[in-house]
């Protein structure tokens, strides 16, 4: 072991295979692709939806229809055509079940595979779950124990049906339908996602959490995520992404909206692993993803990410400091391997006074792959005393891939105070000589060295997920990450 | 009628009057044609979302000065660095001033651009390096376009020079606005070492607009020192354009002082091909009123073994904006670089804005490459401190801002320079003290 090298590595990292990479045989009830006005209305009917979400999806669709890809980011990649995707797929196993035997067993075992169980994860880590297969949530867990405090937590379509007055008032605040080309796509077709709101005063007791995968080919998968925390409120909020493997390139466009209202605090952590691809780029998820929070006054959002998956990724989680005091947290390790492309980042907007926010963004570049940071951090002019700290740190693999970073800093108010600091390195000879001379072989310095590049990132997510987190980072680079 | 066109359409009238069986004769022409289609740039180019030209180019300029005018030395004393023997090249509304300058041919090549473009005995140089690096933007288009007057400056093989050499742009509104076009080159042979100052003034109101545009050429182990000082009127506007080729163990470096000028844009490029080479840029910005300072620099790392430093202090007062765009390629062969870049700014008032964006583009594994960026006030203890002892709030902020700036100016070799420098800083900041304390 000990003439393990970063060549050993990297072979090793072309060879390994996507692990989560099977497909599951489940009937789906799936629409004819395409998309135009009746596809729309169709989908709003299948959820059963009022006249307003009917209105408000076509009102999106006719502003997409009018906009244009954008393509500005540093990512290369066939565009999709809009027109040969199925725009709703849902399990056909409904209606939905009372208990967790009564589902497909082998959905179930997709779950087992995915090391997802539900039961052990009821059992041991609390955590309560709202599971996406193409989606349609299949199974709620702990929604009881939720409901005592008075939190909402549920799919989407349910809480349209259920709570429309909290929809209507907040779905498309933060991310307007016309905001961008993606979301305005997801404003028309998003099939389902997770609602969540926490009512005033209540902190919620355990990790809500939700995971999505994409089962049936070709189809794309447009969630929709809303999470209000009413005054005072907390909530921490996890979110895990795995898809199959799949030749054909998939779309994944969701849109999250966070709103925290005066004083509350948001802590949002997603582990995404879409299906990267393979070894010789073939395949995987296109990723195009639009987050957004708004702080009111003395809120905070905090945002973590551990991206390893998705052959092309497209995502700025940000946050809108509205309200005084208002905090917002920006904590992402990116990983990618062989033809991956990433060009990941945050938008931190200072409106309010006394606003602080702090990105830390770990960038990991293996293989042929392409890792871009790109961040805005914008100080209005009437936003005094703001605050801004940001870290970009990348770390080449190899020296056929490339890191990028494209920070933009607006300052119009002079009592800002910001500080940006980027650096670029490999892993050291020396920091391998070091370790090797402490009797420590090559593979596991190199798993403390990118260990250790990342921990800033890792101990921000919450306990059960850094376990998960560590496991996709193995998957991405394996036998680096002990 | 709109500039774009007015240029194009004054592109014939141009030709004729210079010399069309010039051997640059097609690049002009290749380049007009690029300017037609690239025309000037627009916010909507990402290097351009921080600087609109349009308040610029409303103007209409005259694009050939008519008339010549004369300037007493006395008059223009001031702007010189007087203090110390220097080669001069003068041109005043864009036309060579043979009174004011000095120029030499012996043994080295410190003359006009003019005579390098049309004399044979420079033809081999011309051909080897003119418009071999610019690029073919819109605007260094629309420079090599008309392409006729400037400063060429050829240092042979193993020369030191002793002298510095002085370039100035005098604009003295003989007309009512002022379109100039100055192009340099400059080639510096093996061994040799030069140091260039630049200097645009406009002694009017009458609105200028220069669009400058300079080759260096640093051939193997040069030295080329190149400083340029921006210190214009509100009404005048420049955008220069820099090229920078490095050879092999050579050291280029650009010092760049931006205090006034209603709008200035440097755009300043660094190509590397060679191993080992040195590139250093630096630049401190004092400005205030609604004056607009965009600093955009590219180094562009081919070689192994290569360094480049880039260090950008501004302190923005007032409505004035400023802008740091800063990108760092490392290409794939690139091993073993070192890349640095930092920005710093100080905002004074409310409505001074700073928009900067330190860009790193990274395609080699083995480098050392970091940005950093900060955006801050003066340190309230340190003006605390400073206060306790006496000094006035005015000569205490000044003191701060100046040790905030010391660094870029600790690396000026020209010791006139330094002290003219931190003379005009002095008077930005509005004390009269100087600072060697």
């Amino acid at each position: 072991m000990s003439k393990y090298t970063e060549d050993d590595l990297r072979e090793e990292l072309k060879t390994k295979e996507y692990e989560y990479g099977f497909y599951t045989d489940i009937e789906s009830e799936t629409f004819s692709k395409g998309l135009n006005e009746d596809i729309v209305k169709a989908i709003s009917k299948k959820k059963e939806e009022p006249e307003w979400m009917t209105e408000w999806r076509l009102e999106a669709f006719r502003v997409w229809k009018e906009m244009t890809e954008p393509d500005w980011a540093n990512v290369l990649y066939e565009k999709p055509d809009f027109q040969a995707i199925s725009y709703y797929s849902a399990p056909n196993s409904k209606p939905k079940y009372d208990s967790l035997d009564e589902v497909d067993p082998e959905l179930l075992e997709t779950f087992e595979k995915l090391g997802i169980s539900l039961d052990e994860q009821k059992k041991l880590a609390g955590v309560a779950m709202d599971v996406v297969v193409d989606s349609v949530s299949v199974a709620t867990t702990f929604k009881k124990t939720l409901a005592e405090k008075g939190i909402i937590f549920m799919s989407i379509s349910e809480a349209i049906q259920k709570y429309p007055e909290l929809v209507k008032k907040y779905i498309g605040t933060v991310v307007p339908q016309k905001d961008n080309f993606y979301a305005a796509l997801n404003s028309a077709v998003f099939s389902d996602g997770s609602f969540c709101y926490i009512p005033k005063g209540v902190k919620c007791p355990m990790e809500l959490s939700t995971y999505f995968r994409i089962n049936q080919a070709g189809t794309g998968q447009f969630e929709r995520t809303l999470v209000i925390a009413d005054e005072g409120s907390y909530v921490s909020y996890l979110e895990g992404c795995t898809a199959p493997s799949r030749d054909e390139n998939q779309l994944h466009a969701a849109v999250v909206e966070l709103i925290a209202l005066d004083n509350a605090e948001i802590k949002y952590s997603t582990v995404q692993n879409w299906f990267p691809g393979n070894a010789e780029g073939k395949g995987g998820v296109y990723n195009f993803v639009t987050k957004r929070g708004l702080c009111e006054k003395n809120a905070k959002i905090s945002w973590t990410q551990v991206e390893t998956g998705s052959a092309v990724t497209w995502k700025y989680p940000s946050c809108i400091l509205k309200g005084d005091n208002s905090v917002g947290e920006f904590y992402s390790i990116a990983v990618t391997n062989n033809y991956q492309q990433a060009d990941t980042g945050t938008k931190m907007i200072h409106l309010g006074d006394n606003t602080k926010s702090t990105i830390i963004s770990k960038g990991i570049s293996a293989g042929k792959s392409q890792n871009s940071y790109r961040g805005l951090v914008q100080i209005s002019s009437r936003a005094n005393n703001a605050r801004n700290f940001s870290q970009c740190d990348s770390l080449l693999m190899g020296n056929e891939c490339g890191a990028h970073t494209f920070p933009y800093i607006e300052a119009n108010n002079k009592s800002a105070q910001i500080e940006h600091e980027a650096t670029t390195s490999k892993i050291g000879e020396d920091q391998i000589f070091y370790c090797n001379q402490r009797g420590i072989d090559t593979e596991k310095a190199i798993a403390l060295i990118v260990n250790g590049f990342s921990k800033e990132v890792l101990n921000k997510l919450p306990m059960e997920f850094a376990v998960e987190a560590q496991k996709l980072l193995e998957i991405s680079l394996e036998g680096s990450v002990g | 009628m709109e500039l774009k066109e007015k240029l194009v359409s004054s592109f014939m009238a141009f030709e004729n009057m210079v010399d069309i069986d010039s051997p640059v004769h097609d690049i002009r022409t290749e380049a007009i044609k690029t300017f037609e289609v690239e025309g000037f740039p627009t916010k909507r180019q990402e290097a351009w979302k921080y600087t609109s030209l349009n308040s610029v180019l409303k103007h209409d300029y005259s694009v050939f000065p008519k008339h010549e005018k004369a300037l007493e030395f006395k008059d223009v004393k001031k702007y010189f660095l007087h203090e110390i023997d220097s080669y001069k090249i003068i041109f005043i509304d864009g036309k060579y001033s043979s009174h004011l300058s000095q120029t030499t041919h012996d043994g080295i090549d410190v003359c006009l651009m003019s005579s390098a473009l049309t004399k044979p005995k420079y033809r081999l140089i011309i051909e080897n390096y003119f418009n071999k690096i610019a690029s073919n933007d819109g605007l260094s288009s629309l420079n090599t376009a008309f392409s006729a007057e400037g400063a060429y400056i050829h240092i042979p093989k193993n020369k030191l020079v002793e002298k510095p050499i002085q370039i100035l742009h005098f604009s003295t509104g003989n007309e009512s606005a002022l379109m100039l076009q100055p192009r340099n080159l400059v080639v510096v042979d093996e061994n040799s070492h030069v140091q260039i100052i630049e200097r645009h003034q406009s002694l009017t109101d009458n609105p200028i607009l220069t669009n400058s545009v300079t080759e260096i050429f640093a051939n193997k182990r040069a030295i080329v020192d190149y400083y340029k000082i921006q210190n214009d009127k509100s009404t005048a506007s420049l955008i220069d354009n820099t090229f920078i080729n490095q050879k092999q163990e050579s050291i280029a470096k650009v010092h760049t002082f931006s205090f006034g000028g209603k709008l200035t844009r440097n755009n300043l490029n660094y190509y590397q091909n060679g191993e080992r080479i040195d590139s250093t840029m630096k630049g401190i910005t004092i400005i205030g009123d609604k004056q607009h300072v965009d600093h955009n620099t590219l180094v562009h790392h081919i070689k192994p073994n290569c360094e480049s430093h880039q260090d950008y202090k501004g302190i923005f007062d007032d409505r004035a904006t400023g802008v740091f765009n800063g990108k760092v390629v490392v290409e794939k062969e690139a091993q073993k670089t070192n890349a640095f870049q930092a920005n710093n700014n100080v905002l004074i008032s409310d409505k001074a804005s700073i928009n900067t964006k330190p860009q790193l583009e990274i395609f080699a594994d083995d480098v050392k490459c970091s940005h950093g960026c900060t955006i801050g006030q003066l340190d309230e203890s340190a003006m605390f401190y400073l206060r306790s002892r006496g000094i006035p709030e005015k000569e205490a902020k000044a003191l701060l801002m100046f040790a905030f700036s010391n660094n870029v100016l600790d690396s000026v070799k020209i010791p006139v320079l330094k002290n003219r420098i931190t003379r005009i800083i002095a008077n930005k900041l509005g004390v009269d003290i100087g600072f060697d304390l």
